[in-house]
């Protein structure tokens, strides 16, 4: 994303910035970028009728900039759309003032945004964060198990599932090796054939010549046998950029042929050494971190939104380690409200407490994980009990069942 | 051997044909028995047969008594048509003398015809094959019939008599109308191949020419005379058989009887008789036509032949008596039986929805719906008969057990010991095995590769997948499900722990290798038995061996072992430890001989398998079946499941219903330990072969269901938990038997006091091993679960908690 003009007043934040979205990665920041109530101008294509004074009708599409109020966005992980919705908030020759229009942001075509609750913190963090040229870690992974793949794309800000394939592969039986043998072969030549078309190695090659590193992952041996495969694949049709590729595919042990392994791969030395500075990397292992704490259940790791708020209150999330983790879904609260309330916090353990804080993405498998915790995590200074108590009184009491015989 | 008896065998037939068919002893005594016959019986009626003739006859003809005769025993006593066709034979003299000429060989045979009669006796292996020329178109046919029946009969009245008669199954009534009237030898001439047939047709040329010389009268007459002369023949044809015995001999040893040499003198008869306006070239050729097979299939006559052959073609066996007898239409015909069928299928279905209205069961009304041309209730009444037919059958006691432990600790290659010894696997294929896995030096491994079966596994020594083989005592069926040890694999080992009635727990004995199974899979395995509902577990210490038969080293193990499955809430008394050594095969079927081990008493392997009691089976619930692998079970089966039965039974021709895609199939067959049955009850493992359903609607862990009680689908469930490691909300893989999902744990309810089952603590905000606790579990997709179903939740290659399912 390339910030193209910035007039915001650094005392209320009030002011616009006018942005050229380059990457498809660029269209997730503005997602975290734009909220509602946000002023947005940007391209439109909007068909106008006008009725002539004898009554035809006549419909005309027309290019014209409009400014929006947002009501409500949506993006699309896939294709890397975003769609903004609002009602027009400047007068136009055309439209009318309050009509409802839908923008669709589009890569090399500028917008301005002008912040309702003006810039904040977290918002100018967000904005740096998306200008950021440098650094643009970018990783194709492929979660196998047998008979199951799912090929993504990691980048710095999100993981995107861009195909899953499934191949029946039958099981052995007695007598009848031969058919697994021919499943597993089957199956990985459609696991190929499918990555080398998200890979687009050809046109890749033309535009940069750095490679993109290809990570394998997989319970058991399913990886390394399709490395093999895919090396076996490439000298057989000496395939050029798939023979380049070679060098830079990793293999790596995941537990399991599910997506939410990936974290764990991410985590796993030999995939940390050489992919160390990457945001996911840092992400995962702080996440690790936390959960070994959790696990040591000494009271300096706790997760939920009351109990972090409390023992932020209590200082606790403050200089000598203190960590505040928060998943960025929470500042895309639709809910004005909820968002202030989660740029205070951020605000406060930075400056006040002088604490670390650490805004995980939500398309990432570590914000996903924090996600379930309830989107924001703490770890403490010190150890702080009982956070939970006055939950107590408001759990419901009809679910106890009667004292049957103990399953397991 | 084979090769050489492949040949020897074709020799044999060859032989043994020829033996058959031109056995001389055969023709001898049909031909014996002819020539008997006619001397027994008819003397008498032959004696005043001749006189009358005699009487009748005119007196100037100069006929002898033996003509005669021929002529009485040819018309079978008929002394009016004897003595006319005497007459007719005799009268015009000046006529016979050029035919006499012309047809020399014909002399022959009438010149030297008396006199060899008497020569026939003395000289045997001369007279035999004449006899053979000769009788042939009878001979064969007499095979079954008595001769006498030839006697009995009437006389032929047409010709092609036996055109359509069948070989070799010539009805009795039709034996006797043979005659040598009409000869078919002429066969004869079809057989033998071109240069008999280039005889048969120069002499046909010959014969010809012949009848531009000689009147077509006086040839009929002479040939009828030939053929009359049943006995004065033989001479005739002996010469030409001669000649052809010289010739082909061979040929005459292969096939004589079929394959007899044309009798030279039947041939000329009919052809000037029937057609001299006729090109006569064309008769070679036509004769040349019908095959050996044909030929004796069909036996077509001359006269049939000009008639029909061209005309219409009737079906050769429909003059069959039992052809005749047979009504086709006397049964049902084929759409009778179907337009049964449906008349028998459409009331029903009217019957079910009265049925489930009765039950007011909305959700089943609706499937009964879904089910309409199902037929359900003769399903229902046939699914009692199961019930009842498992009882009655005194099947043998099933149980299926998991082979689980921690990898390397020898769980295959005891297993393959096991079959070894038991003979399920024979020698030869263990030797195969032992080679190649010598080849790659690996040779410790070759017992193990009789489970292991893919290359993959061999090639890295590691079991990948559930391996299921079958074996059996005096008392029980046993299925072996051999999981594989390694942690990556625990999934496939959930799955066949899931079908699994009760565990056999292989543990290292070197304590090293127990210790990394300790801290490995021995005890995740033998958690995951356990908190899958096994109750029983045998405890194999194996590779005794190695550490020398150490009883102090076994007793270490079992105490170590006994107090954690004793945490692990297993009962001591289904708890059975064997020492033993799967690579020798001690203790596992046969006691050990090793000095060492004689302080161990207590029972082999195969011992303790058999004492285990089996699980109860839940044969009259409704059935449900989880699907543990898909494939294609041939051309006749394109789609074919197999897995264990949870709960029910199944037979051939229900219609089952398969969750979550809610398709309903049909079992066409049904196979258990690769034999077909007709029905599978709860607790055994059968492959089913389905119809009338896509493959892409059965994927592994879908459940196979009855359609009246479908399994429900949930996606979010409560679920009571034992908590192996720290449970915090976030994803977790699923397992539920085969079935591996995503899911997610969104909320802690409550833990849960260990043995009353109380709230301790409501929200807890983690769950420490242990403990148990309740919470909410969120699935990524909908799922066939039921209330009670035992699940597995692993996290990061751990295995994190199991859980009952509680709605």
């Amino acid at each position: 994303m390339r910030l193209l003009k910035s007039q915001i007043n650094a005392k209320d934040g009030s002011g616009t910035a006018t942005l050229l979205p380059e990457e498809p990665e660029d269209m997730w920041h503005a997602y975290n970028l734009i909220q509602p109530t946000d002023l947005l101008r940007a391209r439109a294509i909007r068909r106008i009728s006008k009725t002539s004074d004898s009554g035809s009708v006549a419909s005309q599409r027309i290019a014209l900039d409009l400014t929006i109020s947002v009501t409500s966005t949506d993006f699309d992980i896939g294709s890397g759309q975003l769609h903004v919705a609002g009602k027009v908030a400047s007068e136009n020759e055309h439209v009318k003032l309050g009509s409802h229009h839908t923008l669709d942001l589009e890569l090399n075509r500028k917008f301005t945004l002008e912040k309702g609750e003006g810039w904040d913190s977290v918002a100018l963090e967000m904005l740096r964060e998306a200008c950021e040229t440098e650094r643009r870690a970018e990783l194709w992974a492929v979660v196998m198990g047998e008979g199951i793949a799912n090929i993504c794309l990691i980048t710095e800000h999100q993981t995107i599932l861009r195909q899953r394939v499934e191949v029946v592969v039958p099981r052995k039986r007695k007598g009848d090796s031969g058919s697994h043998d021919k499943g597993m072969e089957r199956f990985f030549a459609t696991a190929l054939a499918t990555l080398l078309r998200h890979l687009d190695l050809g046109s890749r090659d033309a535009q940069q010549d750095k490679t993109v590193p290809l990570l394998l992952a997989s319970p058991g041996f399913i990886a390394s046998s399709f490395l093999q495969y895919i090396r076996a694949e490439a000298t057989r049709t000496t395939n050029k950029p798939l023979l380049a590729l070679l060098p830079s595919i990793l293999v790596a042990h995941s537990s399991g042929p599910h997506i939410h392994t990936l974290s764990e791969v991410l985590a796993s030395q030999t995939i940390t050494t050489k992919l160390s500075d990457t945001k996911y990397a840092r992400e995962t292992h702080l996440m690790d971190k936390f959960l070994a704490m959790m696990r040591a259940d000494d009271g300096r790791a706790w997760y939920g939104p009351r109990e972090v708020e409390r023992a932020v209150e209590k200082g606790a999330v403050g200089r000598g380690g203190g960590v505040l983790m928060i998943s960025n879904a929470l500042f895309r609260a639709q809910n004005v409200k909820e968002r202030k309330r989660w740029v205070q916090l951020v605000d406060r353990v930075r400056e006040v407490e002088g604490g670390e804080v650490r805004v995980l993405s939500s398309l990432h498998e570590s914000g996903k994980r924090l996600e379930e915790l309830g989107n924001v995590a703490a770890i403490l200074t010190f150890p702080l009990e009982d956070l939970d108590e006055s939950d107590h009184g408001e759990g419901e009491n009809g679910v106890e069942g009667a004292g049957e015989e103990m399953v397991i | 051997m084979p090769p050489k008896s492949g040949h020897q065998r074709a020799k044999n037939i060859d032989y043994d044909d020829g033996n058959f068919y031109s056995g001389d002893e055969y023709s001898e005594e049909e031909s014996g028995a002819a020539t008997d016959e006619m001397t027994d019986e008819d003397r008498e009626q032959m004696k005043i047969g001749t006189a009358k003739v005699r009487e009748a006859l005119d007196t100037s003809l100069n006929i002898t008594d033996a003509q005669i005769q021929e002529a009485l025993w040819h018309y079978y006593y008929d002394v009016g048509k004897s003595v006319t066709y005497l007459k007719n034979k005799f009268a015009p003299k000046p006529q016979a003398q050029p035919k006499a000429k012309a047809t020399s060989r014909f002399d022959q045979a009438a010149g030297t015809g008396n006199p060899p009669t008497g020569k026939q006796i003395p000289d045997e292996s001369i007279r035999l094959a004449p006899c053979l020329g000769q009788n042939f178109g009878f001979e064969v046919l007499y095979t079954e019939a008595p001769p006498d029946e030839l006697c009995t009969q009437e006389m032929p009245t047409t010709s092609g008599f036996f055109w359509d008669t069948p070989w070799g199954m010539v009805p009795p009534h039709r034996l006797g109308n043979l005659t040598p009237v009409h000869p078919i030898g002429y066969k004869g001439g079809l057989l033998g191949g071109s240069k008999l047939q280039a005889l048969a047709a120069k002499r046909k040329q010959k014969e010809a020419m012949d009848t531009r010389i000689t009147s077509p009268d006086a040839d009929k007459a002479v040939s009828l005379l030939d053929k009359l002369s049943f006995k004065d023949s033989k001479p005739a044809t002996r010469n030409h058989e001669q000649s052809a015995h010289a010739k082909y001999p061979s040929r005459k040893r292969s096939t004589p009887s079929e394959d007899a040499p044309p009798n030279p003198t039947s041939d000329p008869a009919p052809e000037p008789e029937t057609e001299p306006a006729k090109p006569v070239v064309e008769f070679p050729d036509l004769r040349a036509q019908p095959s050996m097979f044909g030929a004796t299939l069909c036996g077509l006559t001359e006269e049939h032949r000009e008639a029909e052959v061209l005309t219409s073609f009737p079906l050769p066996y429909t003059t069959l008596e039992a052809f005749r007898k047979a009504n086709p239409f006397d049964g049902p015909s084929p759409d009778d039986i179907v337009r049964q069928a449906q008349a028998r299928g459409t009331p029903k279905p009217k019957t079910t929805p009265k049925k489930t209205h009765g039950h007011g069961d909305k959700l089943a009304e609706s499937v009964d719906k879904l089910a309409v041309a199902d037929d359900t209730s003769r399903v229902k009444s046939k699914n009692l008969n199961v019930v009842e037919e498992f009882e009655k059958s005194g099947m043998k006691r099933i149980a299926n057990f998991v082979v689980i432990g921690h990898v390397d600790h020898g769980k295959s290659t005891l297993m393959g010991r096991l079959l070894y010894d038991l003979k399920v696997i024979d020698q030869r294929s263990v030797d195969k095995l032992r080679k190649e896995a010598e080849t790659i030096g690996k040779s410790s491994f070759a017992l193990a590769w009789i489970m292991d079966s893919t290359s993959e596994e061999r090639t890295r020594g590691v079991t990948v997948d559930i391996a299921m083989e079958h074996f059996e005592t005096s008392r029980t069926r046993f299925t072996i499900l051999d999981a594989p040890g390694h942690r990556d694999f625990v999934p496939k080992m959930i799955a066949g722990a899931s079908q699994a009635d009760f565990a056999l727990l292989v543990i290292d004995a070197n304590a090293n290798s127990f210790e990394s199974g300790l801290r490995g899979q021995t005890k995740e395995h033998a958690l995951l038995v356990r908190s899958m509902g096994v109750k029983s577990i045998i405890v194999a210490v194996n590779k005794m061996d190695t550490v020398h038969w150490n009883q102090a080293r076994f007793v270490a193990v079992c105490n170590e072992m006994t107090a954690f499955f004793t945490s692990a809430s297993f009962l001591p008394k289904h708890i059975t430890f064997v020492a033993c050594a799967g690579l020798t095969g001690d203790n596992v079927t046969k006691r050990t001989e090793d000095p060492r081990a004689s302080w161990y008493t207590s029972k082999t392997l195969l011992d303790a398998l058999e004492s285990v009691e089996p699980a109860k089976r839940l044969i009259e619930k409704p059935l449900r079946l989880t699907i543990g692998d898909v494939f294609r079970g041939g051309i006749t089966n394109p789609i074919s499941i197999s897995g264990r039965i949870d709960a029910g039974s199944v037979q051939v021709g229900d219609i089952v219903l398969a969750m979550p895609s809610n398709e309903t199939a049909t079992i066409k067959a049904i196979e258990i330990e690769h034999e077909t049955v007709d029905w599978a009850v709860a607790g055994q493992i059968p492959t089913l072969h389905l119809t009338d359903i896509d493959p892409i609607h059965l994927r592994l862990g879908d459940i196979v269901c009855d359609p009246k009680n479908p399994v429900k689908l949930v996606k979010t469930f409560t679920s009571k938990l034992l908590a192996f490691e720290h449970v915090l909300p976030g994803t977790m893989d699923i397992f539920r038997g085969q079935l591996w999902v995503e899911g997610k744990i969104t909320k802690l309810s409550a833990k849960l006091d260990k043995f009353k089952g109380d709230v301790v603590k409501k929200k807890p905000r983690i769950i420490k091993p242990g403990e148990v606790a309740r919470v909410v579990v969120e699935l990524e997709k909908e799922l066939p679960l039921e209330n009670g179903v035992r699940i597995v939740m692993r996290e990061g290659g751990k295995t994190v908690a199991a859980g009952l399912l509680e709605g």
